[in-house]
């Protein structure tokens, strides 16, 4: 018991305590100076649910996060795929791939706002070169892309490795089976390769989904500060920009707590699936 | 069904020479065993005809085409893995019908296939399994079903049996032999078991270090085997090897009777082997001896007894003896002599004379 009294301390101040205290602020309405507050039960929920700034909210964020884990995931494998046919224990390849996961996603998104600057950056110019005319300050799309690329580009290693461990994982002889049995290469993918990564994938898609909704604050926050307009705004972000920005606690503390609610959901459908999947 | 030839067949993994040059025609339906010890190259021989490693020279013939630069799909073979190599997502149906799936079989006649090699197999209430819930003797067949129904040319086994326990062991092993008889199909078949080589092979490739010291039949390479490395890797418990200094008493007689005159000529030389196999041995009254030996343990194995002594100069020495016989305790001296027509001498290389 006393051994494990850390752990329950540590759950209960950076869990439990602001998450309480964000189901009970979600039921108050502040006034701007924080001065004094007023009970109005679900009344923050509902006002949410019915604002249509939040709901284009979940929107974006569905979009972000379903592009940015494509992304990345799809990148990862591809290179994780080459990696693993030419793998022969040369770790220059491997090391080369981790390193802008090392780069920290919100300097990642200076770089990235950096080469698509309107005036200065070098992806800009080119563009300009072939004649097109970026910018993201006023364009949804461009704001929309540019994040979604800064934001998988950080998770590529990370799922790169994962995905290289769960190739290397597969038993060589199987691959050389299905090569006497005539399959090709793409047909050996599709029939033995993917399906036998498929706990690695699925456990990829719920750890890049959770990215995407809760850690991507830093590069949005850098890039586009959740625009033009509200473009870029998903919902962790929203918290943030009407918590602290808007200063409207109480309907920022009841958005905490719809996404605490998401997260947990989340998590059910991980070890759910993981129950059933991880074996076949 | 087919013949099968290998032409100078070597092997290089940068500058390591695995396989120094192997010559053999094979016969359709024939079954030949490579055998020697873990790491001699055995797979990789067997990798090359499969088309899984490239040949560094030399070359490979299938029914009389060249097949080095074909894929492994386009050469007409089936192979076994000694881990089964299973699609451990598919179910057992669906692993043996892979193979016809994609050269786009028939849907009824890929299920009469596997059917067929399923009751062959004795798989038939299996289908539906998946691999982890099979036994390591299911899996087995599972593998040789896969092989069965696509009715390839040439069977390639890589050890398949060497992850079974002895007794499935010896079971498959007739299982196997039976049904490459029954199908014809031309066999290549790797094995560190010497048992395993003896029991199926028409001939076997008794590998050394990437060279095939011996080709022949399981008999006649026990009867006479070409190097000290076949006669001491194939029959067991293994050929005692010794030199002359060893012949003590009746030294002359032991010497002169039992030898050619090719072989008299190299027996004074320094590095000259004798072999006697522990079979051939046979304990005597010491006047009568050719060797003696102090024994060092009995191994009384119930229809033949293991005799393990020491020889004057100190060479390890075994002896093969009916079990009625009795049994010499350890530290006895014991008298010994060869049956005629039993001993082989070896030159300084380790070659036949
Ligand atoms: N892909 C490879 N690269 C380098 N060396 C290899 C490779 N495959 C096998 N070898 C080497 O070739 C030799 C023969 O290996 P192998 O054919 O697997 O032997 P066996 O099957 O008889 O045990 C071994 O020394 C092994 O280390
Ligand atoms: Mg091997």
């Amino acid at each position: 018991m006393l051994l494990l009294l850390p752990q329950v301390l540590v759950t209960v101040v950076f869990f439990f305590y602001p998450a309480g205290q964000a189901i009970w602020q979600s039921l108050f309405i502040s006034d701007p100076f924080g001065l004094k507050s007023q009970f109005v039960g679900l009344g923050n929920f509902e006002y949410l649910l019915a604002d249509r700034f939040y709901r284009a909210s979940f929107a974006t964020t569905a979009i972000f996060s379903g592009l940015t884990t494509v992304v990345s995931m799809g990148v990862a494998l591809y290179l994780a795929v080459l990696a693993d046919r030419l793998i022969k224990g040369s770790g220059v390849y491997r090391t080369l791939l981790i390193w802008p996961y090392a780069v920290a996603p919100a300097v990642a998104g200076v770089l990235w706002l950096f080469m698509f600057n309107g005036r200065v950056g070098i992806v800009t110019w080119y563009l300009g070169l072939m004649g097109y005319d970026w910018n993201h300050v006023l364009n949804d799309g461009e704001a929309m892309g540019l994040v979604v690329v800064a934001s998988s580009w950080g998770r590529i290693s990370y799922n790169f490795l994962f995905f290289l461990a769960g190739l290397q994982a597969i038993p060589k002889s199987v691959i050389e089976a299905a090569a006497i049995d005539g399959a090709q290469f793409w047909t050996r993918f599709r029939t033995i390769i993917f399906p036998l990564l498929s706990p690695v994938t699925f456990f990829l898609l719920v750890v890049n989904i959770v990215y995407a909704f809760f850690e991507t604050f830093g590069v949005i926050h850098t890039i586009t500060s959740g625009g033009p307009q509200q473009a870029t705004t998903i919902l962790v972000y929203k918290v943030f920009s009407d918590g602290f920005v808007g200063q409207d606690l109480g309907s920022s503390a009841a958005q905490s707590v719809i996404l605490l609610v998401i997260v947990g959901a989340l998590t059910i459908v991980q070890f759910k699936f993981i129950e059933r999947r991880v074996h076949y | 069904m087919a013949t099968l030839k290998l032409d100078g067949l070597k092997k290089s993994f940068g500058d390591t020479k695995v396989i120094h040059g192997i010559d053999i025609d094979i016969a359709e339906g024939e079954f030949i065993v490579i055998v020697g010890p873990s790491g001699c190259g055995k797979s990789t021989l067997l990798r090359m005809v499969a088309g899984l490693e490239t040949v560094t020279s030399g070359e490979i013939q299938i029914n009389g085409v060249r097949v080095n630069d074909l894929e492994p799909m386009d050469r007409n073979i089936a192979m076994v893995f000694q881990n089964y190599a299973l699609y451990p997502h598919m179910n057992v149906f669906d692993n043996m019908a892979y193979g016809l799936k994609i050269a786009k079989t028939p849907k009824p006649e890929i299920a009469e296939r596997v059917q067929t090699a399923a009751k062959l197999l004795q798989l038939e209430d299996f289908l539906q399994r998946r691999p982890r819930e099979l036994s390591g003797g299911q899996r087995q067949r599972v593998a040789m079903g896969r092989a069965i129904v696509r009715r390839p040319a040439v069977f390639l086994f890589d050890e398949p049996l060497s992850n079974l326990d002895a007794k499935l062991r010896v079971q498959m092993r007739l299982e196997i032999r039976e049904l490459q008889r029954s199908l014809g199909v031309t066999a290549l078949y790797v094995t560190h078991d010497q048992v395993e080589a003896m029991t199926l092979a028409d001939r076997m490739i008794v590998m050394n270090d990437g060279v095939a010291d011996q080709i022949g039949a399981p008999l006649d390479v026990y009867k006479n085997p070409a190097t000290t490395f076949v006669a001491g890797f194939i029959g067991s418990p293994a050929t005692n090897f010794f030199g002359t200094d060893e012949v003590t008493v009746n030294r002359n007689k032991a010497l002169m009777s039992a030898f050619s005159d090719a072989e008299r000529a190299v027996l004074e030389k320094p590095a000259t082997m004798i072999g006697v196999r522990p079979e051939h041995l046979q304990v005597c009254e010491p006047h009568d001896a050719y060797l003696t030996l102090s024994v060092n343990y009995s191994e009384a194995l119930g229809a033949e007894t293991l005799i393990h002594g020491k020889l004057p100069m100190g060479t390890a020495i075994t002896i093969r003896q009916n079990g009625h016989l009795p049994l010499p305790e350890g530290g006895q001296e014991l008298g010994a002599v060869w049956s005629e027509n039993s001993v082989m001498v070896f030159d300084q290389n380790g070659k036949r004379v």
